[in-house]
């Protein structure tokens, strides 16, 4: 029987295999941020234990850095950073610190660098690990138990997951984005719905996606309680990748292509479930509640809690109005925002920039809009091609680049009660600021309900 | 870690479903570069509302938080187990725990329990009803036990043994390191480093 792309990258890496226990599974490639990896140096200090390979692990600095220039001011967020700059010196660790041009958010600098290639195993003390499933790795976010266990052995034991495959079939309509796929496979499937699988995406929908919507697809398989997602690398794959920093070059380069068109599903394997959704049915999707799963194409309205027929949905969706102060049956086009992000993890990459800026150009914001490039590359190169003096024009804050608000790690968060449509990847209550109410959206209904203040389709305006 | 075998204690019950990491422990709480002081922000922000269950005295010095489906989802944050732990719980039981949370619980012997939903529900009304009910976590047996009930639950061999000897990965892992070795002489050549 043929194997799925996830047990052919999964079987490359197992180091170890007896009975009763979990595979020991060899780790290519380990990032490493200051939030989650001060504990795991701690450990390693205490048990007298070096960094076995220091040079496949690479350090930033993303999740507490603020986006405006200047020195950290919150002393705690300071400590943090100056802790990972220590740590990183002594076990003689590569980081991108503030300021560096290589700095910027974790998973963007790994697929910059061509750090992240087709057929690795990826993990980051970060849930949205799974970003890099992008180019058809296996990446997972950990904790920091296993960060230390990774930093002194470069592999860590673990079950491999089920298999599934999202079969997206049709072709994304002009103006649904891979945010607004992934939302509504999220609403589908339901934030468990994921849970104890690596999702496979396949179909011809997800096949013309650029690399940058294939990282936003991948990124948000968190969301849905997956270990990881995972696109089979293609021609669009090693475009991308050619002639980065880190990827291989000359003879290695055809060698590891070779390898890497190996990497895709056999036609006679079989995955353990899968979900079909028809693509060309999708419009813009929002979300209205507090968590990921609770979304709607931007043409529906609040939904009303009696409408769930599962008792613990209803009861979520009850406790999810009252958070973000909406009523069942409100038009979600009439909901007003305070606040637009466009940045993250999950849309802060160069052609996420672009789309906005393609809306917001000639056209005045309404709202505050802040415009976070993922990294200080996305940025250098927003501002070669322009998209600042357009950001700039059109009253947005065009900033430095860091996970800003995403998660209310540094100083960009919301007030109590006050209202976002974001491009981030969670609506969590609190997520942005304590109070903070959080509407999910792609960057172009993002730069869209900035221009009228009310969520809004680029095609509204 | 601490080794686990059984543990009988109290119990609280936290009606909720979807209760992710950034609940459990919010995000300015994480900026800690120490292992230590995270109970003081264990479910900071619902602690605020006095109705919140964790400020109910009835359920004070409850060691088995019994939660609604979908525990722990969302960020990988460890600081949620330790939250936990240091605030004083042994064991979360749910019907559906997110991945990461799970697989981090089992690293730092916070035991978590899968029951089916029903039994999660019963058990939640039934300490509701008396918040002094006595329940027993029995990995050993692979059981939870109350007031006359007996719920198995699954677990597989190899976490439970490690739990129940308290044992640390890391030294487990390094026994193997000539295997590593080996693997590291076979991986391909083109594969990248950071340098």
């Amino acid at each position: 029987m043929g194997r799925t792309l996830a047990e052919k990258v999964w079987e490359r890496h197992v180091v170890r295999r007896a009975e009763g226990e979990p595979d020991l599974l060899y780790i290519d490639l380990h990032l490493i941020h200051e939030v989650t990896s001060p504990q795991a140096f701690d450990g390693l200090r205490l048990a007298g234990r070096k960094v076995r390979r220091p040079e496949l692990t690479i350090a930033t600095e993303d999740h507490n850095v603020p986006t405006v220039l200047g020195p950290i001011s919150d002393p705690v967020s300071k400590t943090q950073v100056e802790t990972l700059r220590k740590n990183a010196a002594e076990f003689g660790i590569r980081l991108h610190p503030m300021g560096d041009a290589g700095q910027g958010v974790v998973h963007i600098i790994g697929p910059q660098f061509g750090l992240t290639q087709p057929g690795m195993t990826i993990v980051c003390g970060d849930s949205h690990t799974s970003t890099h499933g992008a180019f058809g790795a296996i990446a997972f976010g950990i904790g920091t138990s296993e960060v230390e266990h990774v930093l002194a052995t470069q592999t860590l034991p673990a079950y491999r997951p089920k298999t599934m495959a999202i079969e997206v079939s049709g072709e994304l309509p002009t103006g649904v984005t891979a945010k607004d796929l992934i939302l509504a496979i999220i609403a589908k499937i339901g934030t468990g719905g994921g849970q104890g699988y690596i999702v496979e995406y396949r179909g011809e929908a997800v096949r013309k996606l650029s690399m940058e919507g294939r990282m936003t697809v991948c990124n948000m398989s968190i969301e849905a309680g997956a270990r990881a997602g995972m696109i089979a690398p293609d021609e669009t794959t090693f475009a991308y990748l050619k002639g980065r920093p880190h990827a291989p070059e000359g003879e290695a380069w055809d060698q590891a292509v070779e390898y890497w068109k190996s990497l895709r599903t056999d036609d006679d394997a079989v995955f353990d479930k899968v979900v079909e959704i028809d693509a060309s049915t999708l419009t813009p999707y929002v979300t209205w509640g507090t968590n990921p799963g609770q979304g709607l194409p931007l043409g529906d309205s609040v939904p009303s809690p009696e409408t769930f027929s599962d008792p613990v949905a209803r009861s979520a969706a009850e406790r999810a109005l009252e958070y973000m102060g909406l009523t069942a049956g409100t038009p979600l086009r009439e909901i007003e925002v305070d606040t637009v992000f466009v940045g993250s993890c999950t849309n802060g990459r160069i052609e996420d920039l672009r789309s906005a800026a393609e809306i917001l150009r000639g056209r005045t914001v309404k709202t505050r809009t802040l415009i976070v490039p993922g990294s200080m590359l996305v940025k250098l190169q927003a501002e070669q091609e322009g998209l600042h003096e357009v950001f700039k024009a059109a009253g947005a804050e065009w900033r430095e680049a860091g996970c800003s608000m995403c998660l209310g790690m540094n100083p960009d968060t919301l007030k109590p009660g006050e209202r976002s449509a974001s491009t981030s990847n969670r609506n969590f209550e609190g997520r942005q600021g304590k109070g903070g109410r959080t509407h999910l959206v792609s960057p172009q209904v993002a730069a869209a309900t900035a221009v009228t203040g009310r969520l809004t389709a680029p095609a509204d305006l | 870690m601490d080794a686990f075998t059984t543990h009988t204690g109290t119990a609280v019950p936290l009606r909720r479903s979807n209760i992710d990491t950034d609940q459990i422990i919010p995000a300015v709480w994480l900026k800690q570069v120490s292992r230590t002081g995270f109970e003081k922000g264990l479910f900071s922000a619902w602690r605020e509302d006095p109705t919140f269950v964790l400020n109910d005295p009835a359920y004070e010095g409850g060691s088995i938080l019994v939660s609604g489906p979908d525990f722990g989802t969302g960020s990988s944050r460890e600081h949620a187990v330790w939250a936990l732990q240091q605030y004083g719980f042994r064991v979360v039981i749910a019907a559906r725990f997110g991945d990461i949370f799970r697989n981090n619980s089992t690293k730092m012997g916070l035991l978590p329990v899968v029951l089916p939903g029903d039994k999660v529900e019963a058990l939640q009304a039934a300490v509701e009803a008396d918040p002094k009910l006595e329940v027993t976590v029995d990995l050993a047996g692979r059981q939870v036990r109350w007031a006359g009930e007996a719920v198995p639950f699954e677990i597989d061999d190899y976490t439970r043994w490690r739990l129940m000897e308290g044992l640390d990965d890391i030294g487990l892992t390094l026994r193997h390191s000539d295997e590593v070795a080996a693997y590291e002489n076979g991986r391909q050549p083109w594969l990248p480093t950071t340098v």
